[in-house]
C-alpha cells in the first residue's frame, strides 16, 4: 500500500435501467478522514457498498488497500472494518458475546481474545452494560458496540455509513471525539452524512454526491467557498427603513417583499454589535433579526441549482 | 481460520439465540407433541388404517416434526438478513456462507430433538415399532436428509423474505405440506384431486420409506423416491440459498 487508501475512478453502478453512480472519482490518501456527502437517496450508501465488496460495480475502478475490488476481494475484506447504517449488533447476545463473536470470527483471534474485547469495552465505555443483552441499549450505546465491532483485528480502513443519523447531540459529540481518536491512530476512515456540520468537524476531504455524480470535491474551506456563508437576516416594517439600511449595507442583499435585508456575517457578538452600533447610529430599528448558518441545503443550492429537499 | 471453525463459532451464536429466545424450539417441540395427542386421541379413531393409529400416525409426525422447526429457522435467518448481521459477516474475511450453514446445522439437530421427544411421547401411548437395529438407521439416515433439505429451502426463504413476519409466513406452505400427503391418514381416504395430489408430493414417497423402516419392512421404490427428493430439495435450496446470499446486499 502507498499512500493512498482508496483510489476510484470512473466508478458507475445501476439498478435496472436507473443509474445510481454515473462515473464517479476521487483518492483517499492513508491516515485521512474522506467524508461523502449528500442527501437520502444520493447514492451515499451504494458507494459504500461498492467500496465494501457488498455490491458489484458496472464499471470504474476501485482499489482498496492497494487491492482491486473486482480480484482480489478477500484481500480488501481483510483490510477494512465497516459500520452499517443500521447498528448491524446481535440483539440476543451481550455487549461482550457480540465482540467475542468478531474476536472468534477474525484470524489470529484466538489468543488474547479477552484482552482485546476488555480494551473495546472500556475505550467505549461499555463497560458496565458488557454483560446486558444488546436489545436492551440505547441507540447511542448500539452504534457505539457497533463501531466497537467494527475495530476488532485492528483494520486500516475504515467506513462508516451515516454514523451519528438518529443519534442525539450527546452521543454525535462522543461518536465524533471516537473518530478522530482513530485517525490520531493512523486509520483512514471513509465516512458518509447528510450533516455538513458533521463533514466540516471531521473530514480532511470533503466530496458532494448527488444523483450519482460528485458535484463537489474538496477541503472543508473550498467547499464553504463555494457556499454563501453565514448572514444576518433584518427584517423592516417600511420599504423607507429597508431603503435607508441597503444604503448602509452595501454588500447586502436585499428580499423587497419581505422587507428583508441579508446581511453577511459569520454570526459572532462582536460583528453582530458592530452591525446593530450601525443601525443606532443611523436610528434605524428592524422588526426582527436572526443569524443563519450555511447548512446542507445551502450547499446544494449553490452546487447544482436545487435543493436537497428537491433531489430525492 | 478454515471453513469448519467459521461454521463453529456461527453454531454456537445459533445454540445461544436458542437458549435465550426458547419461544421458536419450544413450539417447534411442543406443537408435534400436541399434535400427536390430538389425532391419536381425538381423531385417531375416525380413521380406518387397518394397524393401531399410533404406528400408522408415528412416521408421518415425525416428518411433521421436521416441518415445524422451520418456521423459526426461516424467522432467525430472516432477522440477520434484515438487520444486517449478514452483511457485517460479508464484509469480513469470514468464510462464505458459514453463517447459513450454522443455520443449517441448529434446524437439523432442533428437528432431531423435537423428534426424540416426539418418539418418546409415541412409546408412552402404545407405539410399537418392528423396526430392527438397521431399519433406525434407514430412519434417522431420512429424517436427517429430510431435515438438511428442508433447512436449506427455508434458510432460501428466509433469506429471499422481506421482513421477519414475511419469513414466517413463506415456511408455512412447507408445513401445510404434510397434512396433503399420506402423513396422518392414507391418500387413498381423501377427495379426488388432493388424492392425487398427495400421491405424487415429494412428502408422501418419504413418510412412506419412514414408515417402510419403522415396519422393518423397506420398500425400495420409496426409499429412493425420498433420496432423489430429498437430493433435488437440498440441492435447488443450497443454490438459491447461495445465490440470494451473494446478490442481496
Amino acid at each position: 500500500m502507498t499512500n493512498t487508501a482508496i483510489a476510484v475512478t470512473g466508478l458507475r453502478k445501476a439498478f435496472g435501467d436507473k443509474a445510481v453512480l454515473d462515473g464517479i472519482d476521487f483518492d483517499v490518501p492513508a491516515g485521512t478522514i474522506f467524508s461523502l456527502l449528500g442527501p437520502n437517496g444520493a447514492g451515499k450508501t451504494t458507494t459504500v457498498n461498492v467500496l465494501t465488496t457488498l455490491a458489484k460495480a458496472d464499471g470504474g475502478t476501485v482499489r482498496v488497500a492497494g487491492h482491486d475490488l473486482a480480484t482480489e476481494a478477500r484481500a480488501v475484506r481483510a483490510a477494512i472494518g465497516v459500520t452499517g447504517q443500521f447498528a448491524a449488533v446481535d440483539d440476543l447476545l451481550t455487549g461482550h458475546e457480540n465482540l467475542r463473536l468478531m474476536v472468534d470470527l477474525r484470524p489470529r483471534g484466538s489468543g488474547d481474545g479477552e484482552r482485546v474485547v476488555a480494551d473495546l469495552l472500556e475505550r467505549f465505555d461499555l463497560v458496565e452494560s458488557a454483560h446486558k443483552p444488546a436489545s436492551t441499549y440505547s441507540g447511542g450505546m448500539r452504534r457505539k458496540l457497533d463501531l466497537a465491532m467494527t475495530l476488532v483485528g485492528d483494520p486500516r480502513i475504515i467506513f462508516l455509513d451515516e454514523p451519528t443519523t438518529g443519534l442525539d447531540p450527546r452521543s454525535r459529540r462522543t461518536m465524533w471525539s471516537i473518530i478522530r481518536d482513530l485517525v490520531a491512530d493512523g486509520v483512514t476512515v471513509f465516512l458518509t452524512t447528510q450533516y455538513l456540520e458533521e463533514a466540516d468537524q471531521l473530514a480532511d476531504r470533503i466530496a458532494v454526491l448527488d444523483q450519482g455524480r460528485l458535484v463537489a470535491h474538496g477541503t472543508p474551506d473550498d467547499l464553504k467557498r463555494l457556499v454563501p456563508g453565514a448572514h444576518v437576516r433584518l427584517r423592516f416594517t417600511t420599504t423607507a427603513e429597508l431603503d435607508a439600511a441597503a444604503r448602509l449595507f452595501t454588500d447586502a442583499t436585499r428580499d423587497d417583499e419581505a422587507l428583508a435585508l441579508r446581511v453577511p456575517g459569520d454570526g459572532g457578538t462582536s460583528s453582530l454589535r458592530a452591525l446593530l452600533d450601525r443601525l443606532d447610529e443611523h436610528s434605524l430599528e428592524a422588526e426582527e433579526l436572526s443569524v443563519h448558518t450555511p447548512n446542507l441545503d445551502d450547499v446544494f443550492l449553490a452546487l447544482t441549482g436545487h435543493t436537497a429537499e428537491a433531489a430525492k | 481460520m478454515s471453513a469448519k471453525s467459521h461454521s463453529t463459532v456461527m453454531l454456537r451464536r445459533n445454540f445461544k439465540h436458542i437458549t435465550r429466545n426458547p419461544t421458536s424450539v419450544f413450539n417447534a417441540i411442543l406443537m408435534p407433541v400436541v399434535m400427536m395427542l390430538m389425532f391419536v386421541y381425538v381423531f385417531g379413531d375416525a380413521f380406518d388404517v387397518g394397524v393401531d393409529y399410533i404406528d400408522y400416525a408415528t412416521p408421518g409426525l415425525v416428518l411433521l416434526a421436521v416441518c415445524y422447526g422451520l418456521g423459526g429457522t426461516a424467522t432467525s435467518v430472516n432477522s440477520d438478513m434484515t438487520k444486517g448481521i449478514i452483511n457485517r459477516f460479508k464484509v469480513m474475511d469470514v468464510t462464505r456462507g458459514a453463517v447459513l450453514t450454522g443455520h443449517v446445522v441448529a434446524s437439523v439437530l432442533t428437528n432431531l430433538v423435537a423428534i426424540a421427544a416426539l418418539l418418546g411421547v409415541a412409546f408412552l401411548l402404545g407405539f410399537s415399532p418392528a423396526a430392527g437395529f438397521l431399519d433406525w438407521l434407514g430412519v434417522l439416515g431420512v429424517v436427517v436428509l429430510l431435515a438438511f433439505a428442508a433447512g436449506w429451502l427455508t434458510v432460501a426463504l428466509g433469506l429471499a423474505a422481506k421482513s421477519p413476519e414475511t419469513a414466517g409466513m413463506a415456511a408455512v406452505p412447507l408445513i401445510m405440506l404434510p397434512f396433503f400427503s399420506s402423513a396422518i391418514v392414507p391418500a387413498d381416504l381423501m377427495g379426488p384431486g388432493i388424492r392425487e395430489f398427495a400421491r405424487y408430493q415429494p412428502f408422501t414417497p418419504i413418510i412412506e420409506a419412514l414408515r417402510g423402516f419403522v415396519n422393518g419392512a423397506p420398500a425400495t421404490g420409496d426409499v429412493v423416491a425420498a433420496l432423489a427428493w430429498c437430493a433435488g430439495i437440498a440441492l435447488v435450496g443450497y443454490l438459491w440459498a447461495s445465490s440470494t446470499f451473494k446478490k442481496r446486499a
